[in-house]
């Protein structure tokens, strides 16, 4: 059978409402990953070797094995230990925390980087360990991993379609769902490809808007 | 091609940048087993000039002509590229930054491009590399790489290189002034070296002692012009220009 | 934890590791190619062959890899092509990391400084003679390392095919959670799997990337 885009457009408005997800879902763990990213950096840092152990073996996991298994862990495991999560929720959490790892590598790297000089310059002064984290660290790390962070997100968005192994009625999902009526797989897929090929270049556009205003606030 | 007498002609070179003009209108003749030192303030267009003469930055008019054939005659490109490789076999250059390829060990830098171009047998090569390493006293080091050498010894194996195309001409664009002081006086002694063995030489350089002890004749380049050109007895003790008096103070105050 | 249960199950999930790593060695060949075609294509001094490689690795790194794999598996047969899911797998897979593959690759050679060009071509080399004597043999010391990156990615990617239902280990891990309700028993074997595979062939890149280094 050849292809047929004639019956697009009866389904954009459930091609779209996915998209709407998609978008929500990769926002919510952006911002997930963002502050995960932050305090993980924290904790593989500045605290004791009992907490750093245990949390080193964790993002050594979590780097060496795929997100879709890691999905599939948070998704089922939580079921199994009695916890419920809907589907969306359990997405945010995995997305998030995985690319809260990846984040945390670039933080701890910029921290590093920061911490020699600014550290002491800000003890001088007599603030704690802990204000001169939040208040001279920590904001000058983040401003110098924003554009290594973007990238990270603009990969988030991307992967976000695995949710759709774990029912998230997101774009994907969506699409699917459309060529369960239509047996239009190569005409639909397309489509949600090129929603997502839009709503990534929407996000390289800000990612370089942003990275502007840094390059000239220094 | 009626009176080719010069070893090397530029004639009317002219280059630019968009709207900065770089070279407006250089007039050069080099004889054979002459050694013209090229000297300037940065920006005077003095690089640009020596770069031209292997087509490294191709002129926007004028011609270039080495032994009786032009270097940048116009072409169709396939055409060109073959003339120009041609022409590069017989010029060899020396750069500020020596550009030795990293990846090959001082023997293979030197002896890559006669065995690519002139198809020498390995024993061949090895010979060539020797006598060339030897020359420029740099013998002892034919199995390191450019990153286990000093600046000046990097520079030795750059010449070494250039010379063992065994070209007609040698350029050298700067060639002692990325390196430490104490390292300039070896580099200096090869160049020296080659000018007793009369190569024809033409060598940009911002060291006056040096041009005035080797060269047969010094331009002094200001803005894209030749601003006086002369013995460097006349160049260096007794100018006629105000504008070349003028460097000569600040460039002699400035190294003091 | 049901050791009993993973003693008794684990040769399915070495099978399926090896499964993994066939996937993971085809893929990265193919995206080498993809790669090395994209990159030459992107250089090219012909502006559509550039704009060819530039729409290339934007389509694809602008699209989620399992949207690609499913255009390729199910949209496939209306437009003639019939895969089977693992020749699908492979085939999707490696064009898609061969579009990061041609930035990693392209970027290792504009890397090299143009001094080297310069030197080459003064000495005579033509141009093709200068990139392959020249730029070319440190460009590839130089993408060795980021290329490593593209494969421990390329791996970790090869889970997808398991929405093409591909029996690998991501595949054998969900459905023997579902058939035994052991998530995290499950997890953990072909989670060991997994790592011995990512942190092994990075060792090998390591290694590589040590043996290339100019002394």
């Amino acid at each position: 059978m050849g292809l047929d885009f004639t019956v697009v457009p009866g389904f954009m408005d459930i091609i779209l409402l996915g998209a709407l997800w998609t978008v929500a879902i990769t926002v919510a763990s952006a911002v997930l990953s963002f502050f995960g990213g932050i305090f993980f950096a924290v904790i593989a840092l500045y605290t004791h070797w009992t907490v750093r152990l245990p949390f080193k073996a964790f993002e050594w996991l979590f780097m060496g094995t795929p997100l879709l298994l890691q999905l599939f862990l948070i998704y089922f495991g939580l079921v199994q230990i009695g916890i419920d999560l809907p589907a969306f929720v359990a997405g945010v959490v995995g997305l998030g925390l995985h690319f809260a790892v990846y984040n945390s590598e670039l933080i701890q790297t910029a921290i590093i980087a920061v911490d020699k000089g600014q550290m002491e310059a800000a003890r001088t002064l007599g603030l704690s360990r802990g204000e001169a984290l939040r208040k001279v660290v920590i904001p000058q790390a983040v401003r110098d991993v924003i554009p290594p962070i973007g990238n990270n997100m603009i990969a988030l968005l991307k992967d976000s379609a695995l949710v759709s192994v774990i029912g998230v009625s997101e774009l994907t999902l969506s699409a699917q769902r459309v060529i369960g009526k239509t047996y239009r797989p190569f005409e639909f897929y397309l489509v949600a490809a090129a929603v997502y090929y839009v709503i990534n270049l929407c996000m390289e556009w800000v990612q370089r808007r942003i990275e502007r205003r840094i390059a000239l606030s220094r | 091609m009626t009176e080719e007498k010069h070893f090397v002609e530029i004639r009317h070179a002219k280059k630019s940048f968009g709207t900065l003009e770089v070279l407006k209108d250089i007039n050069l003749t080099v004889e054979r087993g002459q050694i013209v030192g090229i000297i300037g303030s940065s920006g005077s267009g003095k690089s640009t000039l020596l770069r031209a003469i292997n087509d490294l930055d191709p002129l926007s008019g004028g011609e270039v002509w080495l032994d009786g054939v032009q270097v940048n005659k116009s072409l169709p490109h396939r055409q060109y590229e073959k003339h120009i490789n041609a022409m590069r076999q017989q010029v060899g250059m020396v750069f500020q930054h020596f550009n030795l390829f990293p990846h090959l060990t001082v023997r293979d830098n030197v002896t890559m491009a006669p065995k690519l171009l002139k198809g020498i047998s390995n024993d061949e090569a090895e010979t060539l590399a020797r006598e060339q390493l030897e020359h420029v006293g740099m013998l002892e080091k034919i199995d390191a790489f450019p990153s286990q050498l000093s600046g000046g010894q990097k520079q030795r194996v750059a010449i070494a290189r250039a010379l063992a195309m065994k070209p007609k001409l040698m350029l050298f664009d700067e060639a002692t002034s990325a390196l430490d002081p104490e390292l300039v006086e070896e580099v200096n002694q090869v160049m020296k070296k080659l000018a007793e063995e009369h190569m024809t030489m033409i060598i940009v350089t911002h060291e006056m002692d040096f041009a005035a002890s080797v060269c047969d004749r010094v331009l002094f380049m200001e803005k894209g012009v030749v601003v006086e050109e002369g013995p460097p007895e006349v160049i260096f003790k007794n100018p006629e220009k105000q504008r070349t008096r003028e460097f000569l103070r600040k460039h002699i105050e400035g190294a003091a | 934890m049901d050791v009993d249960l993973m003693m008794r199950v684990y040769p399915f999930f070495l099978k399926a590791a090896w499964v993994t790593i066939q996937l993971s060695i085809l893929t990265t060949i193919l995206g080498l190619a993809c790669g090395a075609l994209g990159a030459a294509a992107r250089l090219s001094r012909f502006a559509f062959l550039r704009f060819l490689g530039a729409a290339y690795v934007s389509v694809i790194r602008g699209t989620p890899a399992l949207i690609q794999l499913f255009i390729l598996y199910f949209g496939g047969p209306q437009i003639g092509i019939q895969l089977d899911a693992f020749e699908a797998g492979v085939i999707g897979l490696g064009v898609n990391i061969g579009a990061y593959m041609t930035e990693t690759i392209r970027g290792s050679i504009i890397a090299i400084d143009k001094g080297q060009r310069e030197a080459a071509r003064t000495l005579g080399l033509s141009k093709v003679q200068a990139f392959r004597k020249v730029t070319l043999p440190q460009a590839f010391r130089l993408m060795i390392r980021p290329l490593g990156v593209n494969i421990n990615a390329l791996i970790k990617g090869t889970a997808l095919v398991a929405a093409i239902s591909v029996v690998e280990l991501t595949y054998t891990a969900q459905r023997y959670i579902g058939s035994t309700y052991k998530p995290f028993e499950m997890f953990l074997l072909s989670g060991v799997l997994y790592m011995i595979i990512i942190y092994g062939t990075g060792r090998v890149i390591t290694w590589l990337d040590r043996k290339a280094r100019i002394v």
